[in-house]
């Protein structure tokens, strides 16, 4: 279990990286939800999804639904690390003719479950999705990551309420509740809370958990496999920009690139600089 | 006598028992869509959403995506309208095979009034990329279009009706997507019409031939893609041009041959829709004829545009 906790604690760490370097390469993107949700991908990709990157399209494999189509670039790095596109790829995030798109596009880029970008739609996708494997029988579980603003979305709980009448056991849903959103905290914007109690009110088996602990998120995973009649709602507290200090809880870093010093010093708290091959230092 | 919307039913049951991929979805409104009559026949491929259409074409898309061939039915002001986020952003964004079913489009809707009567969802619809546009000009083309749209690629929208009409076409019609059908050639005009105003262009081609008025009449059923070729056949041989809707003149049918022309071939347009206002309740063949979409005013504006 020690190292299980160590190796994704690691690949977590990379997806961190990879998302600075990424971002601060295109001067543009979303860092805030990203580095929130590297620990809850790092589980998903590196240890709980059933997928094979050289065989996209299987259609018994897990899906991964992004409903908070904005963190993309960590969803682009637990790809390209799991096989989908070379690594190399990352750095032409935000490009013009490059594949990844400012928010994901699944005629682009191979690995994207759908296309996203618009908030409040992932979990009603994942309800589709989860239909069609239970009318074919497979045994496919879809997980959907979502964003705490999101829950703002009058769809989110239109979707909540057919999950719960389908019982669609299928899904499992993980809510990135770092507390904030673009213009402030989301408890000063529009409060949420209860939201455990709305869950389960709509018919959801819900479970907090600490969203930085990696064996949290796997225990988590593991246990909601046995709920059987109704779909699950993993709500995982989480920090905002977690892993570069000076970012870490602030509104402004949801949708700004850090740059210059910034950069530099987000590099280096990441200890980015080990992950780069000496001849490829463009990206610092 | 027979609405559009009444070739849902029979038409997807006949499709569903052979091609078990075909779901169907619908947002309270079932009875109406005819899709009620589906989900007895396949109560596991059917899903009444609720008064949720956001929700159902998300849900659809979800579907789409794992290799099923979702109809989505509800009322159009609901389907294009509510759910166009959805419709945009995931559903014609990511091309999926989503076909929707859209019934009591335009102000034929009648006694329900101005918010159940849509008039610019041609417009909106024709703005999308990876969208395909069939308004069918009665039951048989609307069961054509139906079965065509199961072998188009990426979403299709087509545009049913609530009044029973009279029909243009028998039981053998052959419905060619993409295409218009010239139902009646002609040198003076062009008319070109689509959904219940096709039947209304015939009867007033009659019109004009008793008074010495050689009008074409074209059904453009298809409109995204528009047949270009046909339009601009026919507005090089009359000079002069028609068109008639029963949808908003900014930008549905009038909007596209006005834009296909004025590139291709510069030719004057006279559009007959709904005069960028919305609608208005009462019985609909009143209300028809207060958005002066009948026989008569056709007959009358292509008599002024020949001035």
């Amino acid at each position: 279990m020690k190292d299980l906790r160590k190796h994704l604690e690691e690949r977590a760490l990379t997806l961190r990286r990879h998302t600075i370097r990424m971002i601060g390469k295109a001067q543009s993107g979303h860092p805030g939800g990203s580095l929130s949700a590297a620990d809850i991908m790092a589980v998903l990709y590196f240890h709980k999804l059933n997928i094979d990157p050289k065989k996209p399209d299987w259609p018994d494999r897990d899906r991964f639904v992004l409903s908070k189509g904005h963190a993309c670039p960590v969803l682009y790095a637990a790809l390209a690390e799991s096989g989908f596109f070379p690594v190399d790829e990352l750095l032409t995030l935000r490009t013009l003719g490059g594949r990844l798109e400012g928010h994901p596009d699944m005629r682009k880029l191979p690995g994207i479950e759908i296309s996203a970008g618009s908030l409040g739609q992932g979990l009603a996708v994942a309800n589709g999705m989860a239909l069609a494997a239970r009318l074919d029988g497979r045994k496919a579980r879809i997980y959907v990551l979502m964003g705490d603003g999101e829950c703002q979305e009058g769809e989110v709980w239109e979707a909540s309420m057919f999950g719960a009448h389908h019982k669609l056991d299928n899904v499992v849903g993980i809510i990135d509740y770092n507390n904030l959103q673009i213009d402030g905290f989301v408890s000063d914007i529009l409060e949420i809370q209860p939201l455990k109690e709305k869950w389960e009110s709509f018919g959801w088996h819900t479970m907090e958990i600490d969203g930085h602990d990696v064996m949290a998120i796997v225990e988590a995973f593991d246990a909601v496999e046995s709920i059987k009649g109704r779909p699950s709602m993993i709500i995982a507290k989480t920090t905002k920009c977690k892993g570069v200090s000076f970012m870490e809880n602030k509104a402004e870093y949801h949708g700004k690139a850090p740059s210059g010093d910034e950069l530099e010093k987000a590099m280096e708290e990441l200890s980015c600089i080990e992950m780069i091959e000496p001849d490829n230092k463009e990206g610092c | 006598m027979k609405a559009t919307r009444q070739a849902v039913a029979p038409t997807l049951i006949e499709m569903g028992k052979e091609n078990p991929n075909i779901v169907a979805l619908d947002a309270d409104l079932a009875e109406s869509t005819g899709l009620n009559k589906f989900g007895k026949e396949f109560p596991d491929r059917f899903f009444d959403c609720g008064v949720a259409e956001q929700n159902m074409m998300s849900t659809a898309a979800g579907l789409a995506v794992s290799g099923k061939t979702p109809f989505v039915g509800s009322f159009t002001v609901f389907t294009i309208g509510r759910a166009w986020d959805q419709l945009r952003n995931v559903v014609a964004y990511a091309d999926l095979n989503v076909k929707i079913c859209s019934t009591h489009s335009g102000v034929s809707v009648g006694e329900d009034g101005s918010s159940h009567q849509p008039i610019e969802d041609i417009a909106m619809l024709r703005a999308l990329p990876n969208m395909k546009i069939i308004v069918p000009a009665d039951f048989y083309e609307a069961r054509e279009a139906l079965k065509a749209s199961v072998e188009i690629p990426g979403p299709v929208f087509i545009r049913l009706g609530r009044p029973k009409m009279p029909q243009v076409y028998d039981d053998d019609y052959s419905f060619k997507f993409g295409k218009a059908d010239v139902l009646k050639a002609g040198k003076d005009l062009s008319i070109i019409a689509t959904g219940l105003m096709v039947r209304m262009a015939l009867d007033a081609a009659d019109m004009l031939q008793q008074d010495g008025i050689d009008a074409e009449v074209i059904n453009m059923s298809t409109i995204k893609p528009l047949d270009e070729a046909t339009l601009i056949e026919s507005a090089r041989k009359t000079g002069r041009v028609l068109t008639v809707e029963e949808h908003s003149i900014v930008g549905g049918l009038g909007g596209a041959v006005s834009e296909t022309l004025s590139e291709k071939l510069p030719t004057p347009v006279t559009r007959i829709g709904v005069k960028d206002r919305f609608g208005t309740s009462g019985p609909y063949q009143e209300v028809l004829k207060y958005f002066g979409l009948t026989p008569e005013n056709i007959v009358k504006t292509a008599k002024e545009a020949l001035l």
